[in-house]
């Protein structure tokens, strides 16, 4: 972490190692070539990389060819130190924010003769912006420490050559100027002094930086704090002197990436292209903790706890935002009165009903649910930034919505804040009265939409993940996480019978009892035990005493795979019949259509919300096209060596 | 023999990175190899290549002991003085 997050522009996802090789196989007459290129500056992209890809687009462009979506942007570049080099990393992480930038550069520290003549290429142009990329080491800083005149005169020198440079261009096309502030060198003359000297390096720059500030609020000019940028990161970091010695490059090279996306998210808000709704994912993003499963004084949120306050800290920076006018929403998978109950009852929480526009507590997916949060809010997709702790519902979103922004996220919560807004999704260049009324606007205090359709490819992305399910007997390793599931599980529980780890011991190896810990990996990495089945044998039926499974893997097919393999065992044990019941808990609701789904018949309908279910092992229907495979280990006591069922690879073919 | 295997894998990492500064998969990099041989090795994408090669061996160099180097035979030398 630390300046890795910002080096790495760690909120994209890595690109894929064939990056070049997808760059040069782009192909020459796709009507959605603006779209393709867009998806490749997606990634987070080192120098070389957006090197590659800004051939691509200039290539593209020389041939003549469309890059519709991309909205077509001219942007002058003057300055003091080598430029040339942002060029390529401008050019295609402006892609990555929608725009077809096109770079005029001025001569190097030919900044006042190109803004002055009319005439001048950089003035022909009619760039749509100019990036007056100055450095402190360019402009006539003469330092008098401790001499108050000398230094106001040294300021008002240095904003007046500035201000030239300005009226030249606005003379002459009418351009607006982005003005970037200067990055104050590491080195002292005194040490903390500085800061208190006027006259010093320090006190000069800090004075013309806020000079900038002002100009920029008096006009319609911009202002790129690049002074603010390389304090984030470091000045030490920043600065390197070997490479201004060799070349003038104004900063470390490292950097690049990063100060090419703060710009072009400077020139993607000139165009109305910033992000104006933040969708919240609940469990273990607002609050730490499963709330259908921990209830209302089990998840963690408030003061006191350090995964309690990185959630706050989550809750609160959704409300700044909300205050800034960008509209707040909720995509989680839960039960809709569940996930509303700590917005309503939890002392802790600072978001309230009241806060969110639109609230989606469901078990579709999430790809349906954004598409109709977009929808019904009247923004388009590329409008929309999703936040969630889950990986593969991040994945999910990328793929079906590639035009929703979603940050990567650190495992740790505490950094789930810097991480978000280390990606500038909602960067503004004015601040209005009409944005501090806007959340007010859109608060119908959390309405819930219909969902019309599904989004897109659902099965074509979970196929993508590479499931792997492994089923294993009990058996004492994985005795206490069978323990803690069969305690802790609420949600998708059937029948939340509770079990202790004694108990759990019997079970192992007992032959009229059919006991299953269910493991699911896939391309994210590990999600470790996610189910829990327990079968006992009556006559020649299996009655299905426990069925549970880890809401975080909902809608991944898994009790389907699972169901095929009981029905598989079923078979080679000679049983006839699965029996299952499901009893209500208050907390369970999401699977009393759990045994219709799977093609049970109801026995019994008991007026206190309890069924029975039964399915004939000889007429289930086999289930089709499960994209996972599954392996079995150490069946029946025999060897532990892994061994993929019949089943399962038939379900392959 | 250990050293041998050190210039084999030093050559191998510098051919994965000049492939990619230089945009070019059958690039061959050699001991004798050269800017002249390049096209693309100008004064900008030789920063880009010595900056690539800092950090993928975490090593930082002078401007002195860029500015001396003939060939990729002396980057790699340069590059084993100092791991």
């Amino acid at each position: 972490m630390s300046q890795s997050l910002y080096s790495t522009l760690a909120w994209l996802p890595a690109p894929p190692r064939e990056f070049a090789a997808r760059c040069r196989a782009l192909p020459v007459n796709a009507a959605d070539l603006g779209s393709q290129l867009q998806a490749l500056a997606g990634f987070g992209l080192d120098e070389n990389q957006l090197t590659r890809l800004s051939r691509s687009i200039e290539q593209a462009r020389q041939d003549g060819r469309s890059l519709a979506p991309l909205v077509p942007f001219r942007l002058g570049i003057v300055s003091n130190a080598t430029s040339h080099f942002l060029v390529p990393a401008l050019v295609a992480t402006a892609a990555r924010h929608g725009i077809a930038l096109e770079c005029i550069e001025a001569g190097f520290d030919q900044a006042m003769q190109e803004a002055l003549a009319a005439d001048s290429p950089l003035n022909l142009a009619r760039p749509d912006a100019v990036l007056l990329a100055l450095d402190y080491r360019g402009l006539p800083l003469r330092t008098t420490p401790g001499d108050a005149e000398a230094a106001r005169q040294t300021v008002a020198a240095a904003l007046a050559h500035i201000d030239r440079i300005r009226g030249g261009l606005h003379a002459n096309g009418k351009t607006v100027c982005i003005l970037q502030t200067l990055a104050r060198p590491v080195e002292t003359h005194f040490g903390s002094l500085d800061l208190v000297l006027p006259g010093t390096l320090r006190s000069l720059i800090d004075a013309i930086n806020r000079g900038l500030a002002e100009r920029v609020a008096a006009s319609n000019d911009l202002l790129f704090d690049v002074a603010g940028l390389a304090e984030t990161v470091g000045l030490a970091d920043w600065h390197a002197p070997t490479l201004w010695n060799m070349a003038k490059l104004p900063f470390a090279s490292t950097f690049l990436p990063l100060y090419a996306d703060h710009a072009c998210r400077l020139l993607a808000a000139l165009r109305g292209k910033s992000r104006r709704c933040l969708i919240l994912d609940l469990d273990n993003t607002v609050w730490g903790g499963v709330i259908g499963d921990d209830g209302l004084e089990g998840i963690i949120i408030g003061p006191g706890d350090p995964t309690g306050e990185a959630h706050l800290a989550v809750q609160q920076t959704a409300l700044h935002l909300r205050e800034r006018g960008v509209v707040l929403a909720v995509s989680s998978k839960n039960t809709d009165e569940i996930a509303r109950r700590p917005f309503r009852e939890h002392p802790e929480m600072l978001l309230r009903e009241d806060h969110i526009a639109i609230f989606q507590a469901n078990w579709n997916d999430k790809a349906s649910n954004i598409k109709a949060i977009a929808e019904a809010l009247s923004l388009g997709l590329d409008a929309m930034t999703f936040l969630d702790d889950n990986p593969v519902e991040r994945g999910l979103i990328r793929q079906l919505l590639p035009q929703v922004a979603v940050p990567e996220l650190p495992d740790d919560p505490a950094l789930y804040v810097r991480t978000l807004l280390a990606g500038g999704y909602f960067e503004a260049v004015a601040f209005s009265v009409e944005d501090r009324q806007r959340a007010d606007f859109y608060q119908d205090n959390a309405r819930r939409i219909a969902l019309q359709q599904q989004a897109g490819d659902v099965d074509g992305y979970l196929a993508s993940l590479a499931m792997t399910l492994t089923i294993q007997p009990f058996e004492a390793t994985g005795r206490a996480r069978i323990a803690q599931l069969i305690s802790k599980s609420n949600q998708f529980n059937l029948t939340t019978r509770r079990y202790n780890e004694p108990e759990i011991a019997e079970m192992e190896g007992d032959p009229d009892c059919l006991a299953w810990q269910i493991r699911l990996a896939d391309a994210f990495g590990d999600n470790g035990m996610i189910s829990v089945v327990i079968c006992q044998r009556a006559g020649s039926d299996w009655q299905i005493d426990t069925w549970l499974m880890s809401c975080r893997v909902l809608g991944r097919r898994v009790e389907e795979a699972v169901l095929q393999e009981l029905l598989a065992a079923a078979r080679r044990q000679g049983i006839e019949r699965l029996v299952g019941g499901y009893r209500p808990s208050g907390r369970n609701q999401l699977v009393e259509g759990h045994y219709r789904k799977l093609g049970f018949t109801l026995l019994t309908q008991h007026p206190d919300g309890r069924s029975e279910w039964a399915l004939n092992v000889a007429e289930a229907e086999p289930v089709g096209n499960l994209p996972m495979d599954i392996r079995h280990l150490g069946v029946a006591g025999s060897s532990p060596a892994p061994q993929r069922s019949s089943c399962s690879a038939a379900s392959r073919a | 023999m250990k050293s041998d295997n050190n210039l084999t894998q030093i050559y191998s990492k510098l051919t994965e990175i000049f492939r990619d500064v230089f945009d070019d998969d059958s690039l061959q990099v050699t001991p004798e190899l050269t800017a002249a041989d390049v096209d693309e090795w100008d004064s900008l994408n030789h920063i880009r290549l010595v900056v690539s090669i800092e950090r993928a061996f975490g090593l930082s160099f002078s401007a002195a002991q860029v500015g001396r180097l003939k060939n990729v035979g002396e980057f790699a030398e340069l590059i084993v003085s100092k791991l």
